[in-house]
């Protein structure tokens, strides 16, 4: 392709991402989003103008060198491109499906203060899937220094710290309280949004490449304490996540039907419910579903909803029923990813704004027979910064619902902190942790991701994790003592 | 992987196994429970500790098959590998000297009661001891109770061995006994049970802990299924529990949710049993 100019590349339009068809994947758990091909991929990249001073690595809380990897995909030379993308990035393919680029990469793009941003997320995953299927770069491991590191828990934290200790030749073993790695990228993402076969992909290579010992089955704070970690490894990391579930203080959360997000996409996904009785585990769904909340954990959950909602039916033959998001605030304010809300609004997934649960109606059997609600307005903006709702006297009203699924946010797991002698925590149930090199309270002990933050993004983990790793890595060879 | 090492049959339906996991031995006390998961279709499946070795490396499971996971369980044997095995989990018993302490063991909880009651007993305390089920074929470690209890009382509801009638019966005349005082009174068993020595023990105002087995997806805090109500909120089993104040259960709540997935349970076994049929009708060794 011969060079264009810039005024060229900005005529350029955004490349859509090819879906499967809205109505065909109500009725299965396959990827929603298909990918780009190599040519729509070279031609999306084709539109960076390969800014001198580029806004959108600033925006990438990794810091992946975005123009290179771009301007190599371009050229063709995918070699180059993965090699570029590995120099922040080990799990591109995971990073490129999951990460809010709208308000990151994307959301810093200069093409987007006049059209559309370049397609940052899409070409991301294009790169890391490409990696997947061919391997052209295996991580390169530096000689063994003989320290060892434990890692605990391996979700996008953990796995980025444990990946980035590994290649510089730290031995690295991560504990994991499941009976697989993963954390959220499997329990909580759904297969559709996010394969498992691309989560087991990218962590089997990377634990090859490096040698990194994955311990399922241990559940630290029970198995072993963090105490009895540090007598056998020079320093550790905590990246347990946040998976402690939140119910609403309402009458009638323990009626029958009425679940956490946590366990209801635990089941879907960790157990493959939407398999049973091929699968062991079960999952009840029923005919109107209500999911109060509207984050991307909320989103997942409404999604997973229809697709069970309709296999069931297919199965019985008749009519899937309803799924309702019930969220206190305004479209405005939905804090989920923009595509998933996008891709939730084609599956008809119903958008119940303005609304707040004052109680969950049992019947005489203890199963939820519906939801007693309010009617809310916006008033001024709050602390962080969204119009606090506030309800609208005498608007209450009754939903006819058999299933709520409450996805109200989580806090990190207490049992970690079982007998971790000065690991400070927050009021809020978060360990203190320094926000630049991730050293916590206790001495040799690190900590990052949604145990730190409580409830982020995969890719806020993955930062975290990065940036520990590289303090804990000073830490080993004595340059950056306690 | 985690190896069967032995395996022995206490009824028709009740099955003990010896497992390999030095990981969870080295640290397991009693009243902590266990998640086993057979095969990577399994479910996670909760299993308070029967016994365990600390040298051997092994954590001793007893099981009644109720299901389609238990009855695969149950048809494994020594040198079979189950694929997961997590813990020890929930909080231990706090075991100290009360005094005198009664031990009810119910069904297939004979087994958690077990340890409980020995450790108790090895702390100081008087232990007196009632274990009970539908009929004698399903009572099991009589023996082993009697060796850890002052007084060991065997009752069953058909009267086919020891007492005919319900755990709660006896309960009520050690705790009328004015000679000595009972301080505290542990009951693990089915939920109907463990509710009806609660209301047993009310009245006398004495302590009584149950030993909660509700339905439980992780078992380390992160689905909040077994979430059971008291009389000032919310718990989660798997992280406040497994063992509770009995007299602050809600009863009925946690009898309702044990139910839920009734429907699924029985369609998984039907499934099952029509499996084993298939296979056993299959000559063995291929086509």
């Amino acid at each position: 392709m011969a060079e264009l100019t810039q005024t060229q590349r900005m005529k350029i339009k955004r490349h859509e991402m090819p879906n499967q068809d809205e109505i065909v994947r109500r009725g299965n758990y396959d990827e929603v989003a298909l990918g780009y091909s190599f040519n729509t991929a070279r031609e999306e990249a084709e539109r960076c103008i390969q800014c001198k001073e580029p806004k959108c690595v600033q925006g990438c809380p990794v810091g992946v060198l975005i123009p290179n990897f771009i301007k190599a995909l371009r050229e063709g030379d995918m070699v180059k491109a993965v090699e570029w993308m590995k120099v922040k990035n080990n799990l591109p393919a995971i990073c490129g499906r999951v990460c809010p680029q709208e308000t990151q990469c994307e959301g810093n793009c200069i093409l987007g203060k006049k059209g559309d941003p370049v397609a940052i997320g899409r070409l991301e995953r294009f790169v890391g899937d490409y990696e997947l299927a061919h391997r052209t770069c295996p991580l390169s491991k530096a000689p063994a220094t003989g320290k060892k590191v434990a890692v605990v828990g391996s979700g996008p934290a953990g796995l980025t710290c444990a990946v980035d200790l590994g290649r510089v030749g730290h031995k690295v073993t991560i504990f994991e309280s499941l009976h697989g790695p993963g954390g959220v990228l499997v329990y909580g993402i759904p297969e559709f949004r996010l394969p498992k076969s691309v989560v087991y992909g990218e962590i089997n290579y990377a634990v090859e490449c490096l040698g990194i010992d994955i311990k399922a089955d241990h559940v630290i704070g029970r198995t072993f304490t963090l105490e009895e970690l540090l007598s056998e490894y020079d320093t550790a990391f905590l990246g347990t996540g946040a998976g402690l579930p939140s119910f609403m203080r309402i009458p009638g959360i323990n009626l029958n039907g009425v679940m956490s997000a946590n366990e209801f996409l635990t089941r879907v996904n960790l157990m493959k419910g939407y398999l049973f009785p091929q699968y062991d585990t079960p999952v009840k769904i029923g005919k109107k579903v209500a999911v109060i909340g509207a984050g991307n954990v909320a989103m997942d959950s409404v999604r997973c909803s229809l697709r069970l909602q309709t296999l069931q039916a297919r199965k019985k033959g008749d009519s899937p029923g309803e799924v309702h998001m019930v969220y206190r605030r305004s479209k405005e304010e939905v804090p989920a990813r923009e595509e998933e809300f996008h891709h939730a609004e084609e599956e008809g997934v119903i958008f119940d704004f303005l609304t707040n649960p004052l109680e969950i109606l049992g019947d005489e059997k203890g199963k939820v027979r519906g939801m007693r609600c309010i009617r809310m307005r916006l008033g001024e903006p709050d602390k962080s910064g969204r119009r606090s709702p506030i309800p609208i006297e005498g608007s209450e009203f009754e939903m006819e619902v058999d299933t709520v699924i409450m996805a109200l946010g989580t806090s990190p797991n207490p049992l970690v902190f079982v007998d971790a002698t000065g690991l400070e925590r927050t009021k809020h149930g978060t360990a203190v942790a320094d926000n630049e090199t991730g050293r916590t309270k206790k001495r040799r002990v690190w900590a990052g991701g949604d145990v730190v933050t409580g409830a982020a993004t995969v890719i806020s983990a993955m930062g975290a994790g990065k940036r520990a790793a590289a303090d804990i890595n000073s830490f080993l060879t004595g340059e950056a003592p306690w | 992987m985690y190896k069967i090492l032995r395996k022995e049959v206490l009824s028709d339906v009740t099955k003990l196994m010896d497992v390999h996991a030095p990981h969870v031995a080295r640290k397991a006390q009693a009243g902590q429970f266990i998640i086993v998961r057979i095969d990577d279709f399994g479910e996670r499946i909760p299993l308070t500790i029967a016994d365990y070795d600390r040298n051997a490396g092994t954590i001793t499971i007893i099981f009644q098959e109720v299901g389609k996971s238990t009855m695969q369980l149950g048809k494994m044997e020594p040198g079979d590998v189950l694929s997961s095995f997590a813990g020890p989990l929930g909080h231990p018993t706090e075991i100290e000297n009360y005094g005198t302490i009664v031990c009810v063991g119910g069904g297939v909880g004979i087994a958690p009661i077990y340890p409980i009651a020995r450790s108790l007993k090895e702390a100081g305390n008087t232990v007196i001891s009632i274990i009970g089920a539908r009929n004698k074929s399903l009572l099991f470690w009589e023996e082993k109770m009697r060796a850890v209890s002052d007084e060991l009382i065997v009752c069953t509801d058909d009267g086919s061995h020891g007492r005919k009638t319900l755990v709660t019966e006896p309960l009520k005349e050690v705790l009328e006994n004015q000679d000595r005082k009972v301080a505290r009174v542990w009951a693990i068993g089915p939920a109907i049970m463990m509710k009806f020595v609660s209301l047993a023990t009310g009245p006398y105002a004495v302590p009584t802990t149950v030993s909660l087995n509700t339905i439980m997806i992780d078992g380390t805090g992160m689905c909040g299924g077994c979430r059971v109500l008291l009389d000032d909120g919310a718990r989660f089993v798997c992280v406040d529990g497994p063992e509770f104040d009995a007299h602050k259960v809600n009863w009925d709540s946690l009898l309702s949710r044990l139910q839920f997935y009734r429907d699924e349970e029985r369609l998984a076994v039907v499934e099952w049993e029509h499996k084993c049929k298939l296979d056993s009708a299959l000559p063995k060794g291929g086509k």
